[in-house]
């Protein structure tokens, strides 16, 4: 679609827009409505706007499938990562008030769920950018 | 809604029920905001409306946009299952308490917990963040191991890997690989079918 110029303006103009909010809802889901999964699945709409508009080929220049299946498997990670770091700091799995010296429960809490959150959002946006991409290419096969 | 809802059914044009499926997402989100579920409805609009109906439009690259013609004549025994088991499922609502009410079962369980405790055990105002990702901690867990094994196996049934290298750029390389393996699996039914020969002997 690269030949559309309003397309092309216009998209040009969302997408860095589109990327700042998926990051403002990741980490701003501790205050208001949002998370890592719906700022996974912002962050992967831009990448599949800037696939639609300027094609399968820049898309994958920017977002290496080869980056994407690590980031698939980092999100996960990050997630049990953060669990098993509870585990070993002294908590339970996933008890996020072990993370931090005693005395202040709600700073782990806080930092155990940005954490997690983080966590999904990476495995959100790698897993639908994937699928995405594939569905790209493979419609073009 | 309703009337997106039997739009879509009627509708045998793939893409404009594709557009009105994204469309029934956002009205649907509507209704959650409205239900005062904000969480929920910012999913389903990012989800339903958003990724979705993209990856359904990527689907229709793939197949052909319209819908195969069928006899439409009546019958009448799918008819009686639907009105059946939908007015099962009606049935099955009415004991449910109003939406709302102080006493349903849903807001004497957990729930108020959860909206008094949760702020003085983590400092984050919206507790719906506290709930899923703490309180409920293991489920969201389970939830992304299953969004990655989702990705793994859409990307392994869409060919990723082989597909890639089948490019334009790499078709040689390739070209040769797959040769090579059709020479060692020939290679191999020949000694498979020599052996068998002598076995049979």
């Amino acid at each position: 679609m690269k030949h559309h110029i309003i397309v092309r303006v216009i998209s040009k103009f969302l997408i860095p827009f589109m990327f700042l909010f998926a990051l403002y809802v990741q980490f701003h889901g501790d205050f208001g409505p949002g998370g890592g999964f719906q700022a996974g699945v912002i962050f992967a709409s831009a990448i599949a706007l800037y696939t639609l508009v300027w094609g399968l080929d820049r898309a994958e220049q920017a977002f290496k499938p080869r980056l994407i299946e690590i980031l698939i498997a980092t999100g996960v990670m990050i997630y049990g990562g953060t669990g098993l770091l509870c585990l070993f700091a002294g908590g339970h799995l996933l008890e996020y008030r072990a993370l931090v010296e005693p005395g202040h429960p709600q700073h782990g809490e806080h930092l155990g769920i940005g954490l997690v959150e983080f966590g999904v959002g990476i495995t959100v946006t790698a897993v639908l950018t994937g699928i995405f991409f594939a569905f790209v290419r493979r419609g073009r096969t | 809604m309703v009337l997106t809802a039997v739009a879509i059914i009627l509708l045998r044009d793939l893409f404009a029920a594709v557009m009105l499926w994204g469309i029934f997402s956002l009205l649907s989100a509507g209704l959650f905001v409205v239900m005062d579920a904000v969480d929920v409805a910012f999913t389903e609009a990012a989800v339903g409306a958003g990724i979705s109906t993209v990856l359904m439009l990527g689907t229709l690259t793939l197949v052909p946009t319209r819908e195969k013609a069928t006899d439409r004549h009546f019958q009448l025994m799918p008819l009686l299952i639907c009105v059946l088991t939908g007015a099962a499922l009606i049935y099955g609502t009415l004991d449910m308490p109003a939406y709302g009410e102080a006493d349903a079962p849903i807001n004497k369980h957990v729930a108020n917990y959860y909206i008094r405790e949760s702020p003085r055990e983590s400092l984050i105002p919206n507790f719906v963040t506290t709930i899923l990702a703490s309180y409920r901690g293991y489920d969201t867990f389970g939830e992304t191991t299953v969004v990655f094994t989702a990705g793994i196996g859409v990307m392994l049934l869409l060919g990723g890997k082989a597909k890639r290298r089948g490019g334009p750029s790499a078709a040689p390389p390739v070209k040769a690989g797959a040769g090579d393996d059709d020479d060692h699996g020939g290679a191999m039914a020949t000694a498979a079918a020599s052996a068998s020969r002598e076995d049979a002997s």
